[in-house]
């Protein structure tokens, strides 16, 4: 067995196996998890928001947004020797944490963020083999590159692999 | 327009940020001292600003169950407030208001949920009432909502509004006791014009703001 890497909020990291990579506690952020199958070389990010560019001072923390993040994740797993080609992605989290009736663009973000993630692995040509994201509950991840499995852990619920 | 970061208010007006917190927290331990008809000692509370990553490790794990009410500020500002509490404390809390008849084990019962729901709102309506006092701001909250989760999922909402403007995350640790020891986690999520509005209205300068 290799170590559990820890990923926190806004933030990304890369492993190889044997190693996995974990966040803890997605609530309407998006575990975004992308593994090269051949060399297995795998990254996750955790994404707070969806669009870099529709943020006024925009010179933050890039793993925040899901554009900026997940592009910059896919260019430090090319840099340790992953190939974009053959990148698959999974991802999970994007839940409404809070059901209010106004249906702000705050309370949807979770929504957003998913869509945004779709999105940007869509340009990037990278497929997206799984998806756990909605509905209310906060949810805890560990992805390993081994075998591309994606564990999704909720508050009372059994553990699902995707 | 000067470049406006949370750091950035912060760095000026934390002691005022602070003595906001405290008096919130101070009225909101006397509201629950009086609806538990006990008395509630506080600590002084305190301030935290936070990276996001750390945000976590100071409510003992991302995936520490936590009870946390959520719920909307409107009128002359506008935002959002959060209180959270650890599932334990909560539990403690509610049994104490249902007179000793809440449920045994950890999760909450229906009731109990009400109840729950209850206590913040009557919680951070005194932390909003003080607010509204001191600047002389007109300050109503929404019906709050209720969920019991992981930290880091419940605080993924206010970090979310934080996010737009910044990378740390600013809340009020207000520590009390009745029998147990429970730590309440108080966070005033003003949009930015509305931290510029409460600090003008505290007689504040507010250059170099929105």
């Amino acid at each position: 067995m290799g170590e559990i890497i820890k990923v926190g909020m806004a933030d990304l990291k890369t492993c190889v196996s044997p190693d996995a990579i974990t966040t803890l506690g997605l609530g309407s952020c998006i575990g975004i998890a992308i593994v090269d199958p051949v060399t297995k070389i795998g990254g996750l990010a955790h994404i707070m928001l969806p669009d870099s560019t529709a943020i006024r001072n925009s010179q933050q923390n890039i793993a925040k947004f899901a554009d900026t993040g997940i592009a910059e994740l896919v260019n430090q797993m090319i840099k340790i020797g992953a190939k974009k080609e053959r990148m698959v992605a999974k991802i999970a989290g994007g839940a409404m944490m809070f059901a209010f009736k106004s249906q702000s663009d705050l309370t949807m973000v979770g929504q957003r963020n998913a869509a945004a993630s779709k999105q940007k692995l869509k340009e990037l040509g990278i497929p997206l083999l799984a998806e756990d994201t909605g509905a209310n509950y906060g949810r805890t991840v560990i992805f390993y590159p081994e075998t591309g499995e994606f564990h999704i852990r909720a508050v009372g619920k059994e553990e699902t692999i995707i | 327009m000067g470049t406006n970061t949370l750091e950035k208010v912060t760095e000026n007006y934390y002691d005022v940020l602070k003595e906001i917190g405290n008096i919130g927290a101070g009225n909101a331990m006397t509201a629950l001292s009086e609806m538990l008809q006990t008395k509630v000692d506080m600590h002084v509370p305190q301030v935290r600003l936070l990276e996001f990553c750390d945000v976590g490790s100071l409510l003992g794990g991302e995936e520490q169950i936590m009870v946390g009410v959520f719920l909307g500020v409107e009128g002359d500002i506008s935002g959002s407030m959060m209180f959270l509490v650890e599932q334990k404390s909560a539990k403690h809390l509610v049994n104490k208001i249902m007179m000793g008849m809440g449920s045994d084990g950890e999760e909450f019962t229906e009731m109990e949920l009400s109840a729950m729901r209850e206590l913040g709102n009557i919680i951070t309506g005194a932390y909003l009432n003080s607010l509204s006092t001191l600047t002389n701001l007109v300050i109503y909250p929404t019906p709050p909502e209720l969920t019991v989760d992981m930290a880091g999922a419940i605080l993924s909402v206010p970090a979310v509004q934080f996010g737009i403007f910044g990378d740390k995350i600013l809340l009020i640790q207000s520590r009390f006791f009745d029998e147990i020891e429970i730590d309440g986690y108080f966070i005033l999520i003003p949009d930015l014009e509305s931290y510029s509005k409460i600090l003008a209205s505290l007689g504040l300068p507010v250059d170099g703001l929105v």
